[in-house]
């Protein structure tokens, strides 16, 4: 068995009756980067609370690493880390305090080594005596990821990371995220950053009003559901498409320059290579093609759009 | 068992303790000792003794236990109610301790506060009245229960305020009440009827006379009276407590 969290049947109906999360089943696979996208109220955050404990479930079993989150709660949880979304952190303690409180708070001995390092790749030792509440959004942010790291987990959650955060932290955290995954950390993340997914993640699910409606590998999704595109820079503009290109369902510009051919990438034939013969049959000479690929973001868009 | 575990938790809780020391124990210790200028040198030389005890003396044990049970309720319904306030709450419910660490934790700590300050106000209370202990480890094991379940209690109401003035509705509207008539001042044997029958539903009337008896050997109630009424208090909080983290009441949505 590959994967490190089985998801099984899981509900959450609030005690206002709101049902936040409909029967969802996933598996996480051991070392991935896993993206959960959905639009605001999805239930993300509720799913991923119950997988640490911070909500009770309705309904259906959850398993880590083979173990059930109840029964072997111990075990689980030091498995486990949590960057949450809100930035709830303490006030007057220091930043080295509370990075340690949370290191001993999951059971593990005191190892200062580790914490100085884990401070120094997020670039808080030189803040490791402030006070929290002296500190901006971003620190605090980092904060929040020091702690959750603070005892060495083997799961992490990062519950839209980077909303907030300024463009080059985002790099250093999409960096470290790396670097996590190479020492074998499998990484849950929420975001409403598509290309944040795009850039990071090994799979996708969306889930749209607590239904997740698809899991899948990204760049097959992106295949598979991303239209591709073939524009045509022709040498001297036309006025129609000609007759004989028709079947290719083609869209020409405004200006008579260029042709848009679309097409499917999974397909075996593409019908390229019989495009480009039959525009050298009709004489139309061209300077230039690009091949472009709808991002996941387009993607994103056409499955959750408008339907929230 | 989680020892990292509770010990962060601890170390946590002392760690505001000491952050708010003016707050959390000199005060507490000063307005004590006003009660001990005020009642005992000033109005108590011109009082008769109760109980062949002189009334600066007699009032210790009932102003200690006031001290006792509003420190240690309003210590710890604080230390658990602000992390649920400010939402800090998440990684202790995320982390693998169970609740009797969480409360040995917490609780412990506002234990360990409330002792303290008992130990404070013994020693200031010894600069301006003359008294001596007749049962030393009685004291000591009534000071120790009394802050342990009090503890406990206001965990509890820390769990279950969910503003600021719930948090401090009890401490003022009940327990300060209860143990001004509960015989802090005076023996409730001098009361009128049916005023001194009503009194034995007062529980701090227990452990008011308890730590008298330990003090002077001579309370209002039998000492294995007071003994079960403060364990009965500590199993009541006990059994909330357990409850609480059963069903996740107000803790987890
Ligand atoms: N404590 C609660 N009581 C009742 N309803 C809740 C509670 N918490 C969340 N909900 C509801 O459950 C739904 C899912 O919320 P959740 O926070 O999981 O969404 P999300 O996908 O994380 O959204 P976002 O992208 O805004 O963070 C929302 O409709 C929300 O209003
Ligand atoms: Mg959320």
């Amino acid at each position: 068995m590959n994967s490190i969290l089985s998801i099984r049947d899981v509900s959450k109906t609030y005690a206002s009756g709101h049902a936040a999360l409909k029967q969802i089943n996933l598996e996480i696979e051991r070392g991935e980067i896993f993206a959960l996208l959905g639009p605001n109220g999805a239930g993300k955050t509720t799913l991923i609370s119950i997988i640490c404990g911070i909500v009770t479930r309705s309904a259906g079993e959850i398993l880590a690493d083979g173990r059930d989150i109840d029964r072997e709660y111990r075990d689980v949880r030091s498995l486990i880390g949590l960057v949450p979304q809100e930035l709830s952190t303490d006030a007057f303690e220091s930043v080295w305090d509370t990075v340690c409180f949370s290191r001993g708070l999951f059971g593990k001995a005191p190892n200062t080594a580790y914490i100085e390092s884990l401070l120094k790749q997020l670039s808080l030792w030189e803040k490791r005596n402030s006070r929290i509440l002296a500190l901006s959004g971003g620190m605090k942010r980092r904060v929040m990821i020091a702690k959750a790291l603070s005892h060495e987990p083997k799961i992490l959650f990062l519950d839209e990371p980077t909303a907030g955060v300024d463009v080059e932290l985002r790099r250093d955290m999409w960096q470290m995220v790396r670097e996590l995954r190479e020492q074998g950390v499998t990484i849950i993340l929420t975001t409403h950053y598509i290309e944040e997914a795009e850039e990071m993640a090994d799979r996708i699910g969306v889930i749209r009003r607590g239904e997740l409606i698809l899991v899948e590998d990204k760049n097959e999704l992106m295949n598979k559901l991303g239209r591709k595109e073939l524009r045509v820079q022709l040498q001297s503009p036309l006025e129609v498409v000609p007759e004989p290109l028709a079947e290719f369902n083609l869209s020409l510009s405004e200006d008579g320059q260029t042709l848009t051919y679309h097409f499917d990438a999974q397909h075996e034939h593409t019908g390229i290579a019989e495009l480009i013969r039959r525009l050298g049959q009709q004489g139309l000479d061209f300077k230039d093609l690009q091949s472009r690929q709808s991002s996941l973001e387009e993607i994103f868009v056409s499955l959750v759009g408008d339907q929230r | 068992m989680n020892i990292h575990g509770i010990l962060a938790i601890y170390r946590f809780e002392m760690a505001r303790t000491r952050r708010t020391l003016m707050q959390s124990i000199i005060s507490p210790v000063l307005s004590t000792s006003l009660y001990f200028i005020v009642f005992g040198t000033a109005i108590g030389s011109r009082m008769g003794e109760i109980d062949g005890i002189e009334y600066g003396a007699y009032i210790i044990p009932g102003l200690l236990m006031l001290s006792l049970l509003s420190e240690s309720i309003s210590n710890a319904s604080f230390g658990i109610f602000f992390p649920k306030f400010s939402g800090t709450i998440y990684e202790v419910l995320s982390a693998p301790v169970s609740p009797l660490e969480v409360v040995i934790g917490y609780v412990g700590a506002a234990a360990t506060k409330s002792v303290m300050i008992g130990t404070l106000i013994l020693l200031t209370a010894r600069i301006f009245v003359d008294y001596s202990l007749d049962h030393p480890l009685w004291v000591i094991t009534f000071l120790l229960l009394t802050s342990i379940t009090f503890s406990m209690f206001g965990f509890i109401i820390g769990i279950w305020a969910d503003d600021f003035q719930k948090l401090q509705l009890i401490p003022l509207m009940v327990i300060t009440p209860l143990t001004f008539l509960g015989g802090a001042f005076y023996s409730i044997t001098m009361l009128p009827e049916p005023w001194q029958s009503l009194s034995l539903f007062n529980p701090v009337v227990y452990l008011i006379s308890g730590l008298r008896w330990a003090f002077y050997g001579a309370a209002d109630v039998n000492l294995g009276v007071s003994l079960s009424m403060t364990l009965l208090f500590l199993f009541l909080c006990l059994s909330g407590t357990w409850w609480i983290f059963r069903t996740g009441y107000k803790l987890k949505q």
